[in-house]
């Protein structure tokens, strides 16, 4: 039926990535990454917003290369496999925006939708109210996409469209390997590192950047989306994406269980806080934020690495949005929510729902 | 007319679009058509991939798939 077989777009295939995602995002854990931050876009992101100096925030600060990994497996695999297709122009702008408010509401949650499985695999009982509002805002979401929500056509571009995102990618690798840490120093060359905090635990650099390719790769193939595994499920009832979805939480548990690093509870849990109405509130928030958007962050990194313009457009919208985020007080801390995080929560809510209602095309045939 | 997104009758024409418009829009048609089959055209693997699914879901049956110069038509027949 399909033209080349793809293994991993297939019932099993993506039951098989989301382990693999699962037990890598699990071991990058034990090999240094924060408690139940084997892999989060939404945090990884922010620690690159903070080593190139958009945020000061100084224990959330770090060149994650897992980020530049998944961008370029996920370039790697799209040229072997012909799906290099450099588009865009389906209201970037609003995609910034969303990207923004995305990385905003989730870190009001302190994670992405990626790190709420991986925060539930490891026995974080606050994640389940994340996980609750992410569902309730991708839900959201589909009633939009019910009504006609649409950012419109994405159109074929130039390569050099398509190349952008991989080459800034490599930039911050090349940044990365001509500043390297200086152990307990918080600066190297142009670089911020964070000396103490998440932003200083990380698995070594080729560790990371190495997972972060396999990932890029397997979820490139896969078609892995967090988001999208809630959207379909709700919106066609399709178990497709959901299954690995399950599976990456399956692949994470077990690991952590055998490693020693599932502690069920609520309090005290890693970079976790336990104000639960604003975890559901913000996962809500940047849950809606990924569906009118089309991805989950993950997703839209792999997309971008497939020559997706508007994609990456959103990637950069995520990394200016935990600029504001942490310059602004409205990032949470195990403490609570920031200062400023509530009102980030309400206007975040308002702009998603202002795009949504904005972007309506009523007229069918 | 057309804003947004185009549709001809019996023919769904994805191109262009984020998930999950195309498959929005193909099991909208197919659950609207009297015709026995449909064309979906959609311009990406994914796509592709997801219609293909969604058709089979629905009970249809995905005839076959033309590769074309940037795009697919996806033929679907009801079983």
């Amino acid at each position: 039926m399909l033209k080349r077989d793809n293994f991993l777009a297939s019932s099993r295939g993506i039951v098989i990535a989301g382990i693999a995602i699962g037990i890598l995002a699990a071991l990058l854990q034990k090999w240094g990454n924060p408690g139940n931050m084997g892999i989060c876009v939404a945090c990884f992101e922010r620690d690159i917003s903070g080593a190139i100096g958009m945020h000061r925030a100084d224990v959330v600060q770090y060149l994650r290369p897992e980020i530049i990994g998944f961008g370029l497996g996920a370039f790697i695999s799209a040229l072997l496999f012909r799906e290099f297709k450099p588009r865009g122009g389906s209201t970037p702008l609003a995609r910034f925006i969303l990207g923004m408010i995305a990385m905003i509401g989730a870190l009001v949650f302190l994670g992405c939708p990626w790190r709420a499985i991986l925060r539930l695999a490891g026995g974080d009982g606050n994640a389940l109210f994340g996980v609750a509002g992410l569902a309730v805002g991708v839900g959201i979401g589909t009633l939009f996409f019910r009504s006609g929500y649409t950012l419109g056509r994405s159109e074929k571009q130039r390569i050099g469209a398509g190349i952008i995102i991989p080459i800034v990618l490599l930039g911050f690798l090349a940044l990365r390997l001509v500043f390297p840490q200086v152990e307990g120093n918080p600066k190297s060359g142009i670089l911020f590192y964070s000396v103490k905090g998440p932003g200083s635990q990380h698995a070594a650099l080729l560790i990371s950047l190495v997972i972060g390719a396999v990932v890029g790769i397997l979820a490139q193939r896969s078609r892995f989306c967090t988001m999208g595994a809630l959207r379909d499920l709700i919106l066609f009832r399709h178990l497709h994406l959901f299954s690995g979805f399950v599976a990456l939480l399956l692949g994470a548990f077990v690991v952590n269980l055998i490693v020693g690093q599932f502690h069920p509870g609520f309090v005290g849990q890693p970079v976790a806080h336990t104000q639960s109405f604003w975890n559901f509130s913000g996962m809500l928030v940047a849950g809606l934020a990924f569906a009118l958007a089309g991805g989950c962050p993950g997703r839209q990194i792999f997309m971008s690495g497939e020559g997706d313009g508007d994609a990456g457009v959103f990637v950069l919208g995520m990394i200016a949005g935990a600029a504001v985020s942490h310059n602004f007080g409205l990032a949470s801390s195990p403490a609570g929510i920031g200062p400023y995080g509530a009102y980030a929560v309400a206007f975040g809510l308002f702009g998603c729902l202002l795009i949504g209602f904005t972007h309506m095309d009523r007229i069918k045939s | 007319m057309t804003v947004g997104y185009m549709e001809m009758k019996d023919t769904v024409d994805a191109r262009g679009l984020s998930c999950p418009q195309p498959v929005l829009l193909t099991i909208s048609k197919l659950k609207k058509t009297n015709s026995k089959e449909i064309e979906v055209i959609v311009d990406n693997d994914v796509s592709k991939e997801n219609v293909c699914r969604a058709a089979t879901s629905q009970g249809w049956m995905v005839d076959n798939v033309l590769e074309e110069t940037d795009q697919y038509k996806i033929h679907i027949r009801k079983v």
